[in-house]
């Protein structure tokens, strides 16, 4: 499990964290979600022992990260897949890590097998692989010393559609299997297919925690009428508040009964009436981050 | 790719709880050194010059002064020369490459890298006064048959040990700079230019000459490659290492366990 207690980072004047905590279950994966520059990667660098939060402290498996005795045999961490050495080959890379942690060299071979850079590419200098590639051996590294907790800064970066589906499932059996997964993106479609909890992030502050179902379902339903002038004004008698959407659909912040019966009692003939789903949480995505981030990312980093 | 294409290694648990050993981070210091392109080639220049330099002295110079000693001396100096280049690689390859953020999420504890990378560095200097000594008993089976000169086999343990000494100091100096300033070309840079720069001054200004002299890393460290050392040279040598290598190996050491890795 991953537990971060008030975690805050400062950087000059920017304050890139903001006493950020949150806990990560074993058996669940959860999503960190965050615009560039909200505070993600460095969050998950105080994690893991990389940077030094300015206050707060994480622990991994119960202890802080740089107290683990061999991290790589109970984290398998993956922060920036561009960061490898571009003169060596896949293989080697993955033999270097085998050897600090001291696992047999067959795992390097099973690995790159799993995420199919085995044969010619494995041969390769990194410095040739396309960035899809570099993360699919930036997961395989992850993983290679079969970890029961997973840390992933923006994994899905550059894979195809296929390695995408093939990494949500790899998650998903990872934390099945008792795991504990925590990955970071900036794109919420990438992280509600597969996350259990999502964790929100705007301008270093958490602006929004919880499982992803109940997240979802705070979004409201939504909803689209023959009539749609008469819709929004059974919702105002019915006391329901609700918010355009295009096409004529508004999004109602109510459950789909209480929708159903306003617009029965007004007489509205309904043409859709369903969860708001992933348009509904990203909107709320969206509010919540564009509120919080005060400060522009690009001065943020500027500051380090 | 399928998700359930990799099985759990659990089997080998036993290194799950085990901090991996000094000798294994030296080992892995080692390969990373010698398996990149930039790593190969430095080594096996850094050995060409230390044979190129047997031939030298075969065919230049006092025929006198050939004897197996002589010809190793000979080769120390110009064969440590880029040695400071495979200490400063060592440690700023880790920042110009970013593998120090795999590096140190699998060492957290900063220190043992730097120990890892200094014991490494050691070895390679140790390895190369064995190339050196190699190849200069080569040279000296030649003399007295294919060349002339006096082919004395005599070396004493005190000069194969100052010998090595000499590379160590200056493998280790390399390290310091790169821990120092985390930065390839500056490193490599300021290793070589600000020694030098204090041995113009030493030569020129006759006012600072007795302090500086101790600090001159070219004349305070010679002796150790001509075996003409006394209890004064020592303490130079003392002094040399001490603000050449000590200082920024420790000044580097608290950069890094302060820095952010990213």
């Amino acid at each position: 499990m991953i537990e971060a207690k008030n975690l805050s980072k400062r950087y000059g004047d920017a304050l890139a964290v903001d006493d950020v905590s949150f806990h990560c279950e074993p058996g669940t994966v959860t999503g960190f979600l965050g615009p560039n520059g909200a505070g993600k990667s460095t969050t998950m660098r105080m994690v893991c022992g990389l940077t030094r939060p300015t206050t707060g402290s994480a622990a991994v498996t119960g202890v802080p990260y740089h107290r683990l005795p061999n991290p790589g045999r109970e984290v398998g961490v993956l922060l920036d897949a561009s960061a490898m050495h571009d003169g060596r080959t896949g293989r080697e890379t993955l033999a270097l890590s085998t050897r600090t942690m001291g696992i047999g060299d067959d795992r390097v071979e099973e690995m790159l097998r799993a995420v199919e850079l085995d044969g010619p590419p494995a041969r390769r200098r990194v410095r040739g692989y396309s960035l899809g590639m570099r993360q699919r051996l930036g997961i395989a590294h992850a993983l290679l010393g079969d970890p029961r907790v997973l840390i992933l800064d923006e994994p899905a970066n550059g894979l195809d559609p296929e390695g995408i589906a093939w990494m949500r499932g790899l998650l998903r059996d990872f934390a099945d299997r008792g795991g504990t997964v925590l990955l970071s993106s900036h794109l919420l479609r990438e992280v509600e297919a597969v996350a259990d909890r999502i964790i929100v992030i705007g301008g270093g502050r958490l602006v929004a925690s919880g499982r992803t179902d109940e997240l979802l379902a705070a979004s409201g339903v939504l909803v689209r009428a023959l009539d749609p002038a008469a819709l929004e004004a059974a919702l105002t008698a019915s006391g329901i508040a609700y918010t355009a959407s295009g096409a004529g659909a508004v999004i109602a912040d109510a459950d789909a009964e209480s929708v159903g019966w306003a617009a029965a009692g007004a007489g509205v003939v309904l043409l859709e009436l369903r969860p708001a789903d992933s348009m509904g949480l990203e909107a709320m995505f969206f509010q919540l981050t564009s509120g919080a981030t005060t400060e522009d990312p690009t001065e943020l980093e500027a500051a380090r | 790719m399928t998700a359930t294409a990799y099985a759990p290694a659990r089997a080998a648990t036993r290194s799950v709880r085990r901090r991996p050993s000094l000798a294994r981070l030296t080992l892995v210091e080692l390969r990373k050194m010698t398996d990149t392109r930039a790593g190969f080639w430095l080594l096996l220049v850094i050995a060409v010059v230390a044979v190129g330099m047997v031939v030298i002295q075969l065919v230049t110079g006092d025929p006198a002064g050939r004897s197996l000693a002589a010809i190793f001396g000979g080769t120390l100096v110009p064969a440590g020369v880029l040695l400071p280049v495979l200490g400063i690689l060592s440690a700023t390859g880790e920042f110009s490459q970013r593998t120090a953020l795999t590096t140190f999420t699998l060492v957290p504890v900063r220190a043992r890298t730097v120990a890892a990378k200094l014991a490494a560095s050691v070895l390679l200097a140790l390895a190369l006064t064995v190339v050196c000594l190699a190849a200069s008993a080569v040279g000296n089976l030649l003399v007295g048959t294919a060349v002339e000169g006096n082919g004395s086999w005599s070396i004493g343990a005190a000069a194969l040990g100052t010998g090595a000494l000499y590379e160590v100091i200056v493998v280790v100096t390399g390290v310091g700079f790169g821990m120092l300033l985390m930065n390839t070309p500056l490193a490599i840079v300021a290793s070589f230019v600000l020694p030098t720069i204090w041995g113009v001054l030493t030569a020129f200004v006759s006012a600072i000459r007795p302090v500086a002299s101790w600090l001159d890393s070219s004349g305070t460290l010679g002796p150790l490659t001509s075996g003409h050392l006394t209890g004064e040279g020592w303490a130079k040598i003392a002094a040399t290492v001490a603000v050449w290598a000590a200082l920024p190996l420790a000044a580097g050491c608290v950069r890094l366990a302060r820095r952010e890795i990213s």
